[in-house]
């Protein structure tokens, strides 16, 4: 099983922050996730790449329970995921998670989206809160936008939001589906800027994308997968001037070649 | 036409269109309490919930109102002696308002199911993912979102309710429009026509404006995207 095969250049070391053992999934007929074993040390930045179809956003998914498993186990910081419940959402409050279609709350502005989750999940103070949203938003560059809607912002600028407001609930890891997927190429650096610096602060991240930049200038280690299997893993260096397996040298002659 | 004018000095008729602005008022109330409790039935993720929402909207929106609202009087208070109030008259009054209530809560579900499919799903997996478990995410995420999709057939609702509460003259409400209409009718046979647009055209000037104001809501407080 190519997946076991841990290049001895990134095992992390000590009790892993995300565990995954044998999971499993099936859409219909389609098994989207085969027997996949995964672990990310605390502080690591682990990027996944892969043809579409492959399984990685599912398998990002899978990490907050926005999929269920058919099988096998995932643990966050030691916790195996809960079923549902009070419990579950406990859980999700420590994991932040940025998808590719932004998914900013088209209701509130952009101070409130980073708010909500603070003093509705965490209890905090509003006053406190809107420091915190603030400072974040600052971090991202996009504290002067504090009282717009998001629908007035770019998609640069929401996807910078979302980032902020999943860092305000102070998550142990950041899950990022494709982040820069929807993105207009002009605004896709913003985004992977605010991206690089998080990776930089020793934030454990797991980011499925196509930027191979990002991913020799942030990762750890990068992931490959293919048919709902992880076919390779090694870090950038490495898996970028000799991948080992066929389906990842043809992968990677397909978008290098530009 | 001086004819005419005396119906008004005999027949308080804007009384009896008031009776029918309060029925709708507190119908609409009580319909959109439930009929938002029923809504959160079912989108809920648990499936008794579900079934119980489903088989509500299924049979109430499949009864006729009149059906509904003789039983308010005839089952209800007749034979089983439910009273909502000491008061005769405002006891047929309220049982009125819990038919149209009980009926209109039926098609509120279903309108504001239909705002919630104006709701992108990636607003409640965000919901989730912050840590909302389904009432949080549902009370400040989604509803809010859906009220504002669901503003135009609200509006419809809210018309047929108007218009619907005039059969709480079969629930033994004797001063709404439409009993006034019947009694006007059967003393003044010279005036029959007249009678008839009298209240035909006091209901289409109540109407129209929630038309309008709620084609202008709907625009007005489109949740941008």
């Amino acid at each position: 099983m190519t997946s076991e095969a841990q290049p001895s250049t990134s095992v992390p070391s000590g009790e892993p922050l995300v565990s995954l053992k044998h999971v499993n999934k099936h859409f219909g007929d389609l098994h989207v996730l085969q027997d996949i074993n995964l672990e990310v040390a605390r502080g690591e930045v682990v990027v996944v790449i892969g043809p579409s179809g492959s399984g990685k956003s599912t398998l990002c998914r899978a990490i907050n329970r926005l999929e269920t498993i058919d099988d096998g186990e995932i643990r966050v910081d030691g916790k195996a995921l809960p079923a549902e419940g009070k419990a579950l959402a406990k859980l999700r409050a420590d994991v932040g998670m940025v998808f590719q279609s932004f998914n900013l709350f088209a209701h509130k502005s952009i101070l409130e989206n980073v708010t909500l989750g603070p003093v509705k999940v965490k209890g905090m103070k509003s006053g406190e809160a809107k420091d915190l949203a603030l400072s974040l938003l600052k971090r991202v560059g996009v504290d002067n936008q504090a009282q717009k809607l998001p629908a007035q912002l770019s998609g640069g600028q929401q996807q910078r939001v979302a980032i902020a407001r999943a860092l305000a609930m102070q998550p142990k890891v950041m899950l990022f589906d494709e982040p820069t997927s929807a993105l207009d190429p002009e605004m896709i650096n913003e985004v992977l800027d605010a991206m690089v610096s998080l990776a930089k602060e020793g934030m454990t991240m797991i980011v499925v994308t196509h930027e191979m930049g990002f991913a020799r200038k942030a990762a750890d280690r990068v992931i490959f997968m293919a048919d709902g299997q992880i076919v390779e893993q090694a870090t950038p260096e490495e898996f970028f001037t000799n991948p080992q397996s066929d389906r990842a040298k043809d992968f990677l002659g397909k978008i290098l070649a530009h | 036409m001086e004819n005419y004018l005396t119906l008004f000095e005999t027949y308080d008729v804007p009384a009896a269109f008031w009776a029918n602005i309060q029925l709708t008022f507190w119908a609409a109330i009580w319909a959109t309490l439930l009929g938002t409790l029923l809504a959160l039935f079912r989108i809920s993720p648990i499936a008794s919930l579900q079934f119980v929402g489903a088989a509500y909207v299924n049979i109430f929106r499949n009864t006729p109102l009149t059906i509904i609202i003789a039983f308010g009087v005839l089952g209800l208070f007749g034979q089983l002696q439910v009273s909502l109030t000491d008061d005769f008259n405002l006891n047929f009054f309220r049982l009125a308002i819990l038919g149209l209530s009980l009926y209109h809560a039926a098609f509120v579900c279903e309108a504001i199911r239909s705002g919630v499919n104006t709701v992108p799903l990636g607003q409640a997996e965000a919901a989730r993912a912050i840590g909302l478990s389904f009432l949080p995410a549902a009370r400040l995420i989604i509803l809010p979102q859906a009220f504002r999709g669901a503003i135009a057939p609200l509006g419809n609702v809210l018309i047929a309710l108007i218009k619907n509460s005039t059969v709480a003259a079969a629930g033994s409400v004797a001063i709404e429009a439409s009993s006034l209409m019947k009694t006007m009718i059967e003393f003044r046979g010279d005036l029959v026509i007249p009678i008839f647009l009298t209240f035909a055209l006091g209901f289409v000037i109540i109407v129209i404006p929630v038309g309008l104001l709620t084609t202008w809501a709907s625009r007005k407080l489109a949740v941008a995207r």
